[in-house]
């Protein structure tokens, strides 16, 4: 069997950019590094230029003039896909409607002219690490979206890629089965060690699955980090508030208190040129009676989640405040109640 | 249950009553006559003792399998082109291919001579060429090339429309998995295809059994049996042998066209 393609590989993007012959500018220039056997993420609203680059990396699309990318520092830009040696997926499964769940994950090695024996021993491989061998006989027209996905992620593994390339794989999943593919996928991708790239809108996606997130923006690369990183030390406005929820409040630093409409934080290390800042739910409480407080605000929702209770603040401020607070306080509507923030929390962006 | 029944049956009447009207009782009516001649059921057997009408019935198939073989190869071709490339002009192309739609026979027969009778085009080119004067329109040769003329353009139809159907992402999973162009073409683009070539497949082979005016036009030296029909109604007056050739030709061409379904449906299951 060509067992060439098993040591993980990686992969460089350098000044890539991409504008389509209708005009359309999808990347701006672009420089990425991905190392061998890490699964990289990349995060985006629709339309960011997320697909582009994955089909750059893939052969699917040339970059530029200008652009290059790098296979274990091999120049690869005018190799075509059937030549590099990457797995797909994707959203749509892209499954051979004439083939069965066997024959399409024995395809890649029919045409790599494997010997039956071998397509077969392999084939049986793979439909039991995905827990689909009943299914090994079906036509694709027979099949789940869910079982799909599985039989799509067998065929792209079947051959032993040098990297693995997943565009959306399970966008068109309902939730739960979302949820359960998405552990799989997990454990898949760390006991095969390859080099993966995974493309996804769903930010708890992301933080699942990413060893780093490459968060773009308008064919831009945001921020490049470990889930951790992007969420609690986010680059940009943008990054702070497309992952996760942000609170903000605006307002002014003297003596080292922040004073917004509500009342004063105290943040001895506050710039002195802050006038927003920016932090996390979980950042923020409600106080208990009797405890003082120079923050205060008015419950407009209470949501009881079971577990806690989502509240939203009016603070005097566009947005109210997103606070969790345990479940055991029961709140209603137009109460008043005193806030606590953290000040290690604090971003100002 | 039963009122279920009674609401199939009433939902199967049009269609039935249709059926009946156009097709099952002139065909019965075709059979009884094609018995009633001087020679009676012998009429049938006629077809496949007299070399006459046995070998103009194969070549009909023969002309007609041959078309259909080379307007598939063709529209599939110029088809999937002409829906994939988007180039200036494109759009008049593709509306001048369906042109020959409108043509009747003789017309298609008149541009045959055209190009390949004694004045044709190819004769000149031949004979500047060559010395000598290729002519092959009064041949079976010149009805075939009038038949794909006339058949490719709704066949081009039916692949450029297939062709749009295609999701672009199998062929670009078939590439992911190392198939090469032409592997793509074998197992992406041609099965996904594959509808649309045997029901415009189906069109072009009955259309090329029946085709009339064409044969006429070119008439010489052209023995199809929708021409051997004319010559026994019209010359011979014998109304029996023509009706029994056209139940005959109807039934051949029906059971061609039912064997190339099997085949072509089967071949799916099997690779399937
Ligand atoms: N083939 C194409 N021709 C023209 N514009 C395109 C093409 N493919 C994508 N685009 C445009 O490029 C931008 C980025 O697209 P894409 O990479 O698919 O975004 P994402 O995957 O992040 O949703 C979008 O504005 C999209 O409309
Ligand atoms: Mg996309």
């Amino acid at each position: 069997m060509t067992d060439t393609g098993n040591k993980p590989v990686s992969i460089a993007l350098t000044n890539c950019s991409k504008t389509f012959p209708d005009g359309t500018r999808a990347l701006e220039p672009l420089d990425l590094a991905i190392h061998a056997g890490e699964t990289v993420v990349f995060l985006g609203p629709s339309g960011c230029g997320k697909t582009t680059t994955l089909r750059i990396i893939a052969g699917l699309e040339e970059p530029d003039a200008g652009g290059k990318v790098l296979f274990d520092g091999v120049d690869v830009t005018h190799l075509p896909i059937e030549q590099r040696n990457v797995g797909m997926v994707f959203q749509s499964y892209a499954l051979f409607p004439n083939m069965t769940v066997a024959g399409n994950i024995g395809y890649g090695l029919k045409i790599r002219k494997v010997p039956d024996a071998q397509i077969k021993a392999r084939v049986s491989e793979m439909l039991a690490m995905m827990q689909i061998t009943r299914l090994a006989d079906r036509r694709i027209d027979q099949l789940s979206g869910g079982q799909r996905q599985r039989v799509a992620l067998a065929r792209a593994i079947a051959v032993r890629p040098r990297a693995l390339l997943l565009d959306e794989p399970l966008t068109a999943l309902d939730a739960k089965l979302r949820d359960t593919l998405r552990l799989e996928i997990d454990s898949l991708l760390r006991s095969l060690g390859i080099t993966a790239i995974y493309v996804t809108h769903d930010q708890a996606e992301a933080m699942a699955l990413g060893d780093r997130i490459v968060v773009m923006e308008h064919g831009r690369v945001a921020q490049i980090g470990k889930p951790r990183e992007i969420y609690q030390r986010p680059a940009t406005r943008f990054v702070a508030e497309f992952i996760g929820t942000m609170n903000r409040l605006t307002g002014s630093v003297s003596n080292g208190t922040f004073t917004c409409k509500a009342g004063g934080i105290a943040w001895p290390e506050a710039p002195s040129s802050a006038t927003e800042i920016l932090f996390r739910p979980e950042d923020i409480r409600v106080v208990e009676s009797g405890e003082a407080t120079g923050l205060k605000g008015t419950v407009a929702a209470a949501f009881f989640l079971g577990d806690r209770t989502r509240l939203f603040v009016d603070v005097g401020e566009a947005q109210p405040l997103v606070i969790e607070s345990t479940a055991r306080r029961d709140f209603s509507h137009g109460d008043r109640v005193g806030l606590a923030i953290d000040p290690r929390g604090l971003l100002v962006l | 249950m039963r009122h279920e029944t009674r609401r199939l049956i009433l939902l199967l009447l049009p269609a039935g009553i249709v059926f009946a009207a156009f097709f099952l009782l002139p065909m019965a009516r075709l059979f009884f006559i094609g018995g009633s001649g001087k020679t009676g059921w012998a009429a049938y057997a006629a077809i496949l003792t007299d070399s006459l009408y046995l070998d103009s019935l194969l070549s009909t198939m023969a002309v007609a399998a041959a078309t259909t073989a080379a307007t598939l190869v063709i529209s599939g071709i110029s088809g999937v082109f002409l829906q994939r490339h988007k180039f200036p002009g494109n759009a008049l192309l593709v509306s001048m291919l369906t042109f020959p739609l409108a043509f009747p026979g003789v017309v298609i027969g008149f541009m045959v001579i055209m190009l390949a009778g004694r004045q044709g085009l190819i004769g000149q080119v031949t004979q500047a060429l060559t010395g000598e004067k290729l002519v092959f329109a009064y041949t079976i040769a010149g009805l075939f090339m009038g038949y794909v003329y006339f058949s490719i353009p709704r066949t081009i139809l039916t692949v450029m429309a297939a062709a749009e159907k295609l999701d672009p992402k199998l062929e670009e999973a078939a590439r992911s998995l190392g198939a090469s162009p032409w592997r793509v073409l074998l197992d992406v683009i041609i099965p996904g295809l594959k509808p649309a070539f045997i029901s415009a497949g189906a069109i072009c082979f009955a259309t090329a059994v029946g085709a009339f005016g064409t044969a006429f036009t070119l008439a010489a030296k052209i023995n199809v049996l929708p021409m051997v029909i004319y010559t026994e109604f019209t010359l011979s007056a014998n109304i029996a042998m023509a009706a029994a050739l056209s139940f005959v030709l109807g039934i051949v061409t029906w059971l061609v066209l039912a064997v190339a379904r099997t085949a072509a449906g089967s071949s799916v299951a099997a690779a399937g």
